[in-house]
């Protein structure tokens, strides 16, 4: 349907900001929790594309239907890649970086399911960004 | 077992771990222990927080607080005080500089604008292939705004009071560009993005159209109706497959929701747009090289003037801008031209993206506003040097630029201080080298490359860059004579006058800046026959490994020139500007340790 006005675009827009909430301040009007994978060609080249494949394959064998799981662009933390960030309803967004498949199983059950954060994994944000 | 409430994370980056961080870390598992929280509270260990100048860092979460420069002695403090009765230990908290005020948020910092993200705003946020989400964030609003409030004037007044200079690398005006493309009368104009990125150290713009290739689209348009064009033509070099993707696919979305096309926003605007590929020539970024390419013609730059503005694309008038221009667009509609002077520099307003690399660190993609400092980039942002070495340069431009030394790591970086230190902004490229690189190497590998990407139009460009990278080659395995500096020169200074385009015009750059700045290096490597750095295969001396050597003083011995010292029992060292490569230290050494070149 194309977007005839202005106004159209910011009713939309309106509708879809839930998803920048929780991005931003982990807020959020329900417990859908976010992964966000850094897939840029620095990405993938590092390995995020097998990253994206373990945890789709863990939450489809797990029934996790509360986890989505979202490619994003590059970060920039090239030092680091694959970069995973893991937005949690009400918790401040965690950054990972370094992260491989054999990571998967600890950020599902020991950072999602008990709050454990994994050691030498954290990323931090060094910037700020407009809005 | 009980969930965890609270993390201690403690900065495992290379700077704070050089102040103990480790050390810490283990220290407060143990304090943790004792109190009997070791369930509840975790310990982690992180990345660097990009504010090494004030490490080590501890920062609590989810409280979000922040101590900076944590000694050994406060970490039962941090853990009694803080963890154990929740009161934020004062002491410890970053005291800005300038307000003298104590900092407790680690988000609430003015340092944390050493990074500001504008170009780069949605990388790693937002879905690229997800238009909605580029809604969600605003996205289109700056589109909209521009086709229902302004008028085309409006729009390119607006970009030309907001001072926005081309990325590219030229640094012009791009509302000047704007304004000359839209008062130049024709049934016809284009919209041109080039996203060729030839400098081998940059790869920003292609982070922008995987990451956020809607902004792009965004951005040509408005840029389309500000000028007067209803065609806009994406030209990316084939192997950035991933973008060329995301674009697609973004363009199909961007038509599907009327964003992009016929009467976009129900207005009378209409504008398309192709994608067109290049071959991955370096000469193809140049804009009438770009042009021809475009056109199906050889990519040979031509004179100008006549500028694209006036004569480009099937001779009528063209804009042309590079991905990260594109991508200030929206902002600057949607938050003013004001707010866009108010970052940066008076005379280069807003952000640029760095590609830094090389021996720092935390390699990466950096936005910092105009004006920022190299030793901010390269000592906080960047994480300083790898292994503590000793910095020795900086090279900005690529291929154009040159080499910034430790006297100049305190200049605010814009167009015009890098000019005026022998380098240039150029697209961002910035690559740390420390005293394991050669200068004469390094200006050698920038003439490899821009001999070889020479469309050899012009003779000085064509055989003069093949003749400077000889006479390089020569330096680098010891057959330099005085001569060659001199020729080295004028060879620069000549082809520098009279190439044709910019390739050829700053290709000298690299050679000339190293030559300025270091001299001694050249000297040493025609004089002395030796590579100061040890980095030049051929000129490498023989040389003692300290692991290895137990000072039994064998080698000192045979050593024909006496270059080699150290006291009985301790390690020795080979004075490599001395050395004559005999080999006799080697044969005479039983422990291995004395290491061939
Ligand atoms: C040899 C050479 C290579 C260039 N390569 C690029 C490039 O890869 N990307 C780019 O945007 N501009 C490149 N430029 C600059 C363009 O000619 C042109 O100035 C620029 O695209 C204009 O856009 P801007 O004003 O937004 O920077 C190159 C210039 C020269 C001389
Ligand atoms: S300066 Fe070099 S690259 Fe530019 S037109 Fe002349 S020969 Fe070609
Ligand atoms: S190679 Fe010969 S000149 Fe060089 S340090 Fe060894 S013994 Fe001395
Ligand atoms: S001979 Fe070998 S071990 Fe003995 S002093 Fe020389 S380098 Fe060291
Ligand atoms: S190493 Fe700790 S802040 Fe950079």
């Amino acid at each position: 349907m194309p977007i005839k006005s202005l106004e159209e675009l910011k009713a939309i827009r309106a509708s879809q900001m839930k998803k920048v909430k929780l991005r931003d301040h982990g807020e959020s009007d329900d417990q859908q929790i976010e992964i966000l994978i850094g897939m840029a060609t620095c990405g993938i080249a590092a390995g995020s594309r097998e990253v994206l494949n373990a945890f789709i394959d863990i939450i489809d064998t797990e029934n996790l239907d509360h986890i989505k799981v979202i490619p994003v662009g590059c970060m920039g933390y090239c030092h680091s890649e694959p970069t995973v960030q893991v937005n949690i309803p009400g918790q401040e967004p965690i950054l990972y970086g370094n992260i491989h498949p054999e990571d998967i199983q600890n950020i599902i059950h020991k950072h999602i399911e008990n709050g454990e954060l994994l050691d030498d994994h954290i990323l931090i944000q060094t910037f700020q960004t407009i809005r | 077992m009980a969930k965890q409430r609270t993390h201690i994370m403690v900065c495992g980056g290379t700077g704070c771990v050089s102040s103990q961080s480790l050390e810490m870390i283990e220290t407060l598992k143990t304090l943790i222990a004792d109190r009997g929280y070791e369930d509840e509270v975790g310990i982690v260990k992180t990345g660097c927080f990009g504010f090494c100048g004030q490490g080590p860092i501890v920062k609590i979460h989810p409280d979000n607080v922040f101590y900076v420069q944590v000694k050994p002695e406060n970490l039962v403090e941090i853990v009694d005080e803080h963890i154990v009765k929740g009161r934020i230990v004062n002491h410890l908290l970053y005291h800005e500089p300038t307000s003298l005020k104590q900092l407790k948020r680690h988000d609430e910092m003015h340092f944390y604008k050493k990074q500001y993200r504008i170009a780069l705003r949605h990388c790693g946020l937002i879905n690229p292939e997800d238009i909605f989400e580029y809604i969600a964030y605003g996205g289109y609003e700056a589109l909209g705004t521009v086709l229902t409030d302004c008028t085309p004037e409006q729009v390119v007044a607006n970009i030309k009071a907001s001072g926005l200079r081309g990325r590219g690398g030229g640094g012009f005006s791009t509302g000047l560009k704007w304004e000359l493309t839209a008062k130049s009368a024709s049934d016809q104009k284009y919209v041109i993005c080039n996203a060729d990125e030839g400098d081998p150290g940059a790869f920003m713009d292609r982070s922008i159209l995987e990451g956020d290739p809607h902004t792009i689209i965004e951005a040509m348009t408005i840029a389309g109706y500000a000028i007067g064009a209803s065609t806009g033509i994406i030209y990316i070099r084939a192997e950035y497959p991933l973008a060329i993707h995301r674009l697609k696919v973004a363009i199909e979305q961007a038509e599907a929701n009327g964003l992009l096309g016929d009467h976009i926003f129900g207005s009378d605007f209409c504008f398309k747009l192709q994608i067109k590929y290049g071959a991955g020539a370096f000469v193809c970024g140049e804009e009438t090289a770009l042009i021809h390419s475009v056109e199906g013609a050889r990519g040979e730059p031509t004179k100008k003037p006549p500028y694209p503005a006036v004569e480009g694309y099937h001779g009528k008038p063209t804009c042309v801008n590079n991905v990260e221009t594109f991508a200030n667009i929206p902002p600057i509609v949607l938050k003013g031209a004001d707010w866009f002077k108010s970052i940066g520099t008076p005379t280069s307003p807003g952000t640029k993206v760095f590609a830094l690399a090389g021996k720092v660190n935390n390699v990466g993609l950096v936005e910092v506003p105009m004006g920022t400092t190299l030793r901010e980039i390269i000592y906080d942002i960047g994480g300083g040097i790898v292994g503590g070495k000793a910095f020795k340069a900086v090279q900005t431009g690529g291929p154009s630029g040159g080499v910034i030394t430790k006297t100049d790591l305190d200049t605010p970086i814009d167009y015009e201080s890098l000019k005026a230190i022998g380098s240039m902004m150029g697209s961002g490229g910035m690559i740390v080298m420390d005293e394991d690189d050669c200068m004469v190497n390094i200006a050698k590998f920038y003439l490899e490359f821009t001999q070889d990407e020479s469309c050899g139009k012009c003779t000085p460009c064509r055989i003069g860059t093949k003749r400077m990278y000889e006479i390089l080659t020569k330096i680098t395995e010891g057959e330099g004579t005085r001569e060659d500096i001199r020729k080295l020169k004028t060879l620069g200074q000549m082809i520098k006058d009279s190439a044709l385009c910019g390739l050829g015009q700053t290709a000298p750059n690299p050679v000339l800046s190293t030559l300025h700045y270091f001299a001694d290096e050249y000297d040493a490597h025609i004089d002395a026959k030796h590579c100061p750095a040890g980095a030049c295969k051929a000129l490498s001396k023989y040389a003692i490994d300290p692991e290895k050597c137990i000072g039994c003083t064998a080698c000192a011995r045979v050593c024909p020139v006496q270059c080699i010292t150290g006291q009985p029992k301790m390690r020795h060292t080979i004075d490599a500007a001395k050395c004559i490569t005999c080999g006799a230290c080697y044969t005479a050494c039983k422990f291995d340790a004395v290491i061939r070149p």
